[in-house]
């Protein structure tokens, strides 16, 4: 057979782009509902991190008995129990003005945990900042990053970087006072955490992801 | 079995560990020889789902090669590869979910990763599957040595840790040592790859182009 020739070439191109989408289709459809459960439950161990809860053996149960609602914020800061579907991602949640906030209790104590959603030097990073029951008070938080550089920007899931932020206070005064600094700057220890040195874009990110996503709380947290 | 493991098979499965090194001798792969070397666990992880992607395309390749139309082979190539890594990378997130997100983009690299498009059009067109796969497996653990190499000593000279763990004691911090930043920049990497070059090239004369 002539290997050449125009025709072969295209059936054997169309041909073959056929078998692969099927094949991907296949694969995609038949593992959708595992990788979203893989998601959700990944979500709640996020959740969980907020609230320096982490490597517990079943997840699920943890944040079941750990997390009392998944609220919405309304205009005057009262809170009402979200009527939708558990969210994975917080971007368009928070683009929309649906203000989350997940009512907690860790021994005994209520908490708060707020999603954020912000931009880094690569790409999207997102984090939950969990609160005492002030609503002023960083009581743990969790960050991470879709691909920031390691070593640089992906410090920021350490819990070097991420401890710093327990203690600190949210508003000060009008605004969020909550910050990331220029690494070895912090100024108000009340307020400030140490930036990451080599990383001053993604440290930008999330000082800028504080001020955007907890403002919209104001009046929940005062 | 004797035939399975021959002279020659057996050179297509180790030249790559060392006198025909993907990275250091064909120069194949730099890109991401940068971008994930920062630390050790990534490279490793990076340098293994290279190997099995590259026996695998290596072998479907194979396998076809008779049939491939000349004029879109690359194209053919590019969607084999293509197809195997977006079905890796979804098993991955349905069975590995901690893995893939690890990995992240990185999985998605592995299609432009230049070993992958070497090897196919370079051997798995003229070699049966066998060799083939003995090819993409040589040649991805001949990517990964490199990867690993690099990568401990940026991690090491750059963080101070290991896999994670702090291999630099407090002590030497408090005398006053500093993590070397630059280590952890994406040039120094090329600049750990050229050493290895140099090193290389100079314990084995016959890699070394003749002087006119």
């Amino acid at each position: 057979m002539n290997t050449n020739s125009n025709s072969y070439t295209i059936i054997y191109a169309s041909v073959m782009v056929i078998i692969v989408a099927f094949l991907l289709a296949f694969v995609s459809s038949s593992l959708k509902e595992q990788q979203n459960k893989n998601v959700e439950l990944d979500t709640k161990k996020q959740i969980l991190a907020a609230l320096n809860i982490a490597d517990v053996e079943d997840a699920e149960a943890t944040y079941n008995s750990v997390v009392k609602g998944d609220m919405l914020m309304q205009a005057d800061g009262s809170l009402v129990a979200n009527e939708g579907a558990f969210n994975t991602t917080y971007k368009g949640e928070i683009a929309e003005g649906r203000l989350h906030v997940f009512e907690c209790e860790v021994d005994g104590q209520k908490k708060y945990v707020i999603p954020v959603y912000g931009a880094g030097l690569w790409g999207p990073i997102w984090g939950y900042i969990g609160l005492d029951e002030d609503k002023n008070t960083v009581y743990g938080t969790y960050f991470s990053h879709a691909g920031e550089t390691p070593g640089l920007g992906a410090e920021i899931t350490t819990p070097k970087f991420q401890t710093q932020f327990v203690g600190k206070k949210v508003f000060d005064g009008a605004n969020v006072g909550l910050c990331v600094v220029k690494n070895g700057r912090v100024a108000n220890p009340d307020y400030e955490v140490d930036g990451i040195s080599g990383g001053t874009i993604t440290s930008q990110g999330v000082d800028a992801m504080l001020k955007n996503c907890l403002k919209p709380y104001e009046k929940f947290l005062k | 079995m004797g035939q399975l493991f021959s002279k020659k098979n057996k050179e297509v499965l180790f030249t790559p560990l060392g006198l025909n090194n993907p990275v250091t001798v064909q120069v194949l792969g730099i890109c991401s020889a940068l971008a994930v070397t920062a630390q050790l666990e990534p490279a490793i992880v990076m340098g293994l789902s290279v190997t099995v992607i590259t026996a695998f395309a290596n072998v479907v390749i194979s396998l076809l090669r008779n049939t491939i139309p000349n004029r879109i082979r690359i194209i053919v190539q590019l969607v084999v590869v293509a197809a195997l890594v977006t079905i890796v990378s979804e098993i991955l997130k349905a069975f590995a979910y901690d893995v893939s997100v690890q990995l992240s983009v990185y999985v998605g690299l592995i299609i432009t990763n230049c070993i992958l498009m070497g090897r196919l059009e370079a051997f798995a067109m003229q070699n049966g599957p066998w060799e083939s796969c003995l090819d993409g497996i040589g040649n991805g653990l001949g990517y990964a040595k490199i990867l690993i190499i690099v990568a401990f000593f940026r991690e090491l000279l750059g963080s101070g840790t290991l896999f994670g763990f702090r291999i630099i004691p407090e002590v030497a911090y408090e005398a006053g040592y500093l993590n070397n930043g630059l280590m952890l920049m994406p040039p120094m990497a090329l600049i750990i790859v050229a050493c290895i070059i140099w090193y290389q090239r100079a314990k084995n004369p016959e890699l070394q182009e003749s002087s006119n």
